[in-house]
This record gives structure tokens, C-alpha cells and sequence, in this order.
């Protein structure tokens, strides 16, 4: 949907306006292109895990069938550390800059925002305390487990208690990742990260037939 | 790890099966990564000497060194216990149980009301 669509009076036609700006273009790409992405990915990743290596019946593997795990659990691995990276580097010290004396617009300071309402201070120090430390497991775990899949494969079988510390990283990474998505969107929901450079994404002109 | 850990019985893995060393040094270094994380997350909230130390980047504050510091024991710890039982089998459900101690720990130690009474 448009952010905006404003009548041109005289000629009859329709401008579409949307927009958006650098800090919600980097806070998309670290929430959606590399946390809920991740996300998605862990509850397919944890499950094949667990049917190559600890199911009761295994469905036969086949060379194919091995790499495509292999390339799934590193790309899982990536966008683990994409999402952390990007959040602790990129978009957090946005959040939580501070307002120079005598700023009257808060919308800019996120932190600030959260910290001066009552009703939203729960959410920096609750929320954004836990997210900005728990969701590193998420990329510790995944890569310990990734690591041990890769070099051991189907033979993880024979590793008991192995695999079952393996898979309770890969499902703590998963948990992880949810409570940072989770208080990540509703903190950007509260008090989101704006400003920086424009972008246009469209300025469509489309005729009404008046 | 200690020397008992090593010569512990060895786990229950078939004759053709690859040691168990390479993965018990990643699950417990992950375990002591994670639980790093948590005592360092802590420490840098709880001292204003600590929380200056951790500044490794001025945007990002204390976070950037707790985290870098947690990453760099995990992968020093990592590394070091992976040279050491590269190609020995170790007692896996012991150290199974300490890496998802450590795990639990560190998760409990990230979390604000936990670590607020400490």
C-alpha cells in the first residue's frame, strides 16, 4: 500500500508516493532479511537435523540430499551473524543515541522515547536488555551445530549424547532468535528507528480517465 | 578439560564411527561461549569501570566488548579443545551435560530480572 496518494486537481491524475528512509531500510534488512528469515529457516533446519540424525526411521540420504543440508545449515549460519552484526552495528547505535540538549524531537531517539513514557519503558529495559544480549546464542549455536553436522554427518547417529546436546543448541538458537524477533518488532512498533537519506521506492502517476 | 574427562569410557559409537573429540570441543566451547556471554553481560552492566572497558566501539557502547569478548573466548576455547582432543574419544555425556549447563546458565544470565538480583 502507498504511504500517500494525493488527487492532482488539474490533471486528473493520481501521485503514489513511498518511501523510506536508510535507518528503517537497515532495520528492515537486519528484522526481515536476516532475523525472520533465520527464523523461517531454523524450524526447517532443526528438523531435518533431527530426522538425518536422530530419527527412529530415517528417510535414505542421498550425496544431493547431504550438501543441500550442508548449504542450508551455512546459510542459516550467515544469516545468524548477518542479523546480530547488522543489529549491533548498523541499526542499535541509532536506537540508542542520544538526544543533545534542548532536542525537541524525540521520534529520533528511539531509546530516549521508550525511557520517558511509563507504558513503554518495559520494552527498553526489558526487552531490548534481553534482545541485545540473547540473540548472540543464536549464532554461537547454530554455528557449533552446523559445525558438527558438517564434519560428522550421518555418523552424528552414532553420537547419542552428542546429537541431543546439538539439537537442544540448534532448538536454544531458535528460542533465542524468536525473543529478539519478537521484542525487536515491538519495539520498532513503539518507537521506531527513522531519519537518515530518503529513498524513493515509487512515484507512480497513474491516469484516473477524468 | 581435565585429564579424567579424557579417559573416561569411551561413548557407544560403532567401530567405523569418527571420534567423538572434534564435536564434544564444539559443544563445549559453545557451552562456555554462552555462558561467557551471560557473565560478561553482567559484568558490564553492573560496573561503570567494566562498562568503559567494554566500549570497544563508541555507537554500539558496551555491547560491542561484551560480545566481542564472549565470541573471542568461545573461539580461543574452541580452538584450544579442538587441538587437544582432535583425534581422541571423550566422555561425551559428561560433556554434553556441562555444555547445556553452561547454555542454560547464560541464558538465564542474559535475561534482566535474573541478572538485576545478582
Amino acid at each position: 500500500m502507498p504511504d500517500e496518494a494525493v488527487e492532482w486537481p488539474i490533471s486528473g491524475k493520481v501521485i503514489v508516493f513511498m518511501e523510506i528512509t536508510v535507518r528503517s531500510l537497515w532495520t528492515l534488512i537486519h528484522g526481515f532479511g536476516f532475523g525472520a528469515l533465520y527464523l523461517l529457516a531454523c524450524s526447517g533446519g532443526i528438523l531435518e537435523l533431527y530426522r538425518s540424525t536422530a530419527s527412529p526411521a530415517p528417510t535414505p540420504s542421498t550425496p544431493r540430499h547431504e550438501i543441500f543440508l550442508r548449504v542450508y545449515l551455512i546459510t542459516m549460519v550467515v544469516l545468524a551473524w548477518g542479523a546480530v552484526l547488522s543489529g549491533a552495528y548498523i541499526v542499535y547505535p541509532w536506537y540508542r543515541a542520544v538526544p543533545p540538549p534542548g532536542a525537541v524531537n524525540s521520534l529520533m531517539y528511539p531509546q530516549h522515547l521508550l525511557m520517558s513514557n511509563p507504558s513503554t519503558i518495559g520494552w527498553h529495559s526489558l526487552g531490548m536488555e534481553w534482545k541485545e544480549h540473547v540473540s548472540w546464542l543464536a549464532p554461537i549455536s547454530i554455528t557449533m551445530a552446523a559445525y558438527v553436522f558438517i564434519r560428522y554427518g550421518r555418523d552424528l547417529r552414532n553420537h547419542r549424547q552428542l546429537r541431543a546436546a546439538v539439537l537442544s543448541f540448534a532448538l536454544v538458537s531458535f528460542v533465542a532468535a524468536g525473543v529478539a524477533g519478537f521484542f525487536g518488532a515491538m519495539i520498532n512498533k513503539n518507537a521506531p528507528v527513522q531519519g537518515g537519506h530518503t529513498i524513493q521506492l515509487s512515484q507512480n502517476m497513474e491516469a484516473l480517465g477524468k | 578439560m581435565n585429564a579424567s574427562v579424557e579417559t573416561a569410557p569411551v561413548n557407544t559409537a560403532s567401530p567405523t564411527s569418527l571420534t567423538n573429540g572434534p564435536a564434544a570441543a564444539a559443544v563445549l566451547a559453545a557451552g562456555i561461549g554462552s555462558f561467557a556471554l551471560g557473565v560478561l553481560a553482567v559484568a558490564g552492566d553492573k560496573s561503570a569501570l567494566l562498562k568503559g572497558w567494554f566500549t570497544f566501539y563508541k555507537p554500539t557502547g558496551p555491547l560491542s566488548g561484551v560480545t566481542t569478548s564472549a565470541v573471542v573466548i568461545w573461539l580461543i576455547c574452541w580452538g584450544a579443545l579442538e587441538w587437544r582432543w582432535r583425534k581422541s574419544s571423550v566422555s561425551a555425556g559428561r560433556i554434553s551435560a556441562i555444555a547445556l549447563v553452561l547454555l542454560a546458565l547464560g541464558l538465564m544470565l542474559t535475561f534482566p530480572p535474573i541478572a538485576d538480583v545478582l
